[in-house]
């Protein structure tokens, strides 16, 4: 087959869709314009500080089964947030909550002002750990699908994404079908994907979980100064330490069964720096062993 | 795709390729070629030597010589007439097929109506309805397309609705998460999902549609392939019959690999995944 393997990453690429493909698409509209109580930040201004994220008391059962109980958390505009824990400890739950895929049964959640599911829907975008692309679509087919969703003609809308596939580092491969690409490209596809869909909320569920180490590393240190270029509300779910603390500048710590928030960690650790020369880091190394036995402790 | 700049090496890559997958082919027929002449030499032993006669199990030579010597007169005439049929009937089934399994897919309400009413459909004596059928709409090509169809489009609806449910529900959940809306999913998502499994019925499909036009044609009517056998059979003249029963059988595999090429040219994507 192409065995074509996971290019390195270019660095330090713009991640704003929007603002690379023109206008925001139809249907998304300003955070906070036309909900109630609306969120920070008028029409038309571009949003700088407040509240991204907030939770308080979300709890959802299903049957019998308490999947997460109690979660109250705050996420700052434009800043990220990462969450650990134990299998099954209900971080999938949470963000499928978070983007409006379900409701909880209590407590509410407000993303940049909208309450209700189908707002939510419409601000968050959601990527799970399975890259999920449409087999018989080429890569510029497969990114350009939130466009075409959002009632941009197919042309016009492949023309946008084609802009950015350099950046995605699959220049060359606009007219491949999944198959023939290697995992970590067809996850940088669904990451492509997920981003030109111009939503302000970013949920990320174990994004990196099915790839091999090295890519897993190479698309870390890519997303991490991708969002340090262009910063977005970003909540990533993962059992991995070190890529919750590389990504996510607050590290929530869960509990299994039911899901409940047991720490939260503030990672302060230089901008500049490549992935290597932060896991040495001394409070990087300090932090990873302290989640890590606390992990240990509440699994 | 590519451009002109890769042509000499493509070129290249391509020819050695091509050749080998011709001689794949030649290979995966041989054992259908050779069952063929298997049941061919059984067949000349049994009629040439054992003495059975002409009107029971006619040689093959005789049928050979039959099919040569009355295709001019009645059977070219009767192969268009019940091609025709055959074709227009599976066409119809295909657009009847599908607009039923998309109904009962988009809605619950429908599927619980309409279901058990297709499956009892499927247990309605064809033998019986055809008669009745050619006294409604006299020997015109009408019955035999509603033949057709009711035998054909059943297995094309279900494995519609089943591959219009295939889809991975996590990625009807993206799907929600990307702005699509029922329609858009249904178009961009579900429909071509279901593509190979469309594909399947029509195969099965394919190789019905003959039976149906002959069921048709029994029932009434003034020319076709079985209305040749009919007139045949009184007469003793099997080897016309057999005659008759080889087209069908040529016209079935035909329709059934014209469907899968079809498919090969429309889901290129499912076979590569496959591989």
């Amino acid at each position: 087959m192409a065995g074509t393997s996971g290019t390195p990453a270019a660095k330090g690429v713009p991640l704003q869709a929007d603002a690379l493909t023109g206008a925001p698409a139809p249907g998304t509209g300003v955070p906070g314009a036309d909900a109630p109580g609306a969120g920070p930040g008028g029409p038309g201004a571009p949003v700088s500080s407040g509240t991204g994220l907030r939770l308080s008391g979300v709890g959802r059962s299903f049957g019998p089964v308490v999947a997460v109980s109690g979660v109250d958390l705050e996420v700052p505009l434009h800043s990220r947030l990462s969450i650990v824990g134990p299998s099954g400890c209900g971080k999938s739950t949470l963000l499928a909550l978070m983007c409006g895929l379900d409701e909880p049964n209590e407590g509410t959640i407000d993303v940049l002002g909208a309450t209700t599911s189908a707002e939510r829907l419409r601000r968050c975008a959601w990527m799970p750990q399975r890259d999920l692309l449409l087999p018989w679509r080429d890569v510029l087919g497969n990114a350009a699908l939130a466009l075409e969703n959002q009632g941009v003609r197919r042309r016009t809308a492949r023309q946008r994404v084609g802009h950015l596939v350099d950046r995605f580092g699959l220049a060359g491969f606009e007219e491949k079908l999944p198959y023939q690409l290697s995992g970590g490209m067809r996850q940088r596809v669904s990451f492509l994907r997920t981003l030109v869909a111009g939503k302000e909320v970013l949920l990320l569920d174990e994004p990196f979980g099915a790839l091999d180490s090295i890519t897993r590393a190479d698309l870390q240190e890519w997303l991490r100064s991708a969002l340090d270029e262009e910063p977005r509300t970003t909540v990533l779910v993962t059992h991995d330490v070190e890529e919750a603390l590389l990504i996510g500048q607050r590290v929530v710590v869960m509990s299994a069964r039911p899901g409940r928030i047991r720490a939260q960690f503030e990672v302060h650790l230089p901008h500049a720096g490549s992935r290597r020369e932060l896991i040495r880091h001394p409070e990087f190394t300090e932090l990873r062993d302290e989640i890590l036995s606390l992990l240990e402790a509440v699994t | 795709m590519s451009t002109t700049v890769t042509r000499p090496d493509e070129s290249e890559v391509t020819a050695p390729e091509k050749s080998g997958r011709t001689s794949a082919g030649i290979r995966r027929a041989l054992p259908a070629a050779a069952i063929l002449i298997a049941i061919g030499l059984i067949w000349e032993a049994v009629s040439h030597w054992f003495g059975v006669p002409d009107y029971v199990l006619p040689s093959l030579d005789s049928i050979w010589s039959t099919l040569i010597s009355e295709w001019p007169g009645t059977l070219a005439a009767a192969t268009w007439v019940t091609t025709e049929e055959v074709l227009l009937g599976f066409l119809l089934s295909i657009v009847f097929a599908l607009v039923i399994a998309f109904a009962l897919h988009s809605s619950r309400v429908v599927r619980n109506a309409v279901y058990p009413l297709l499956i009892g459909s499927q247990a309605v004596p064809v033998v019986v309805i055809a008669p009745v059928l050619a006294i409604i709409f006299g020997y015109t090509i009408t019955p035999k397309l509603i033949v057709v169809t009711l035998i054909c489009f059943f297995p094309i609806v279900v494995n519609t609705i089943d591959g219009l449910a295939s889809v991975d529900p996590e990625l009807l959940r993206v799907m929600r998460t990307l702005d699509g809306n029922k329609w858009a999913t249904l178009r961009r998502v579900e429909a071509p999902a279901a593509l190979p499994s469309i594909f399947s019925g029509l195969r099965i499909a394919a190789t019905y549609a003959p039976i149906g036009a002959v069921f048709g044609e029994y029932a009434g009517s003034q020319n076709g392939l079985g209305y040749v056998m009919i007139q045949a059979i009184p007469q003793l003249e099997t080897a016309l019959v057999f005659a008759a029963i080889f087209i069908l059988t040529a016209e079935a595999i035909l329709l059934f690999i014209a469907v899968s090429v079809l498919e090969r040219i429309i889901c290129p994507w499912a076979r590569e995944g496959k591989r």
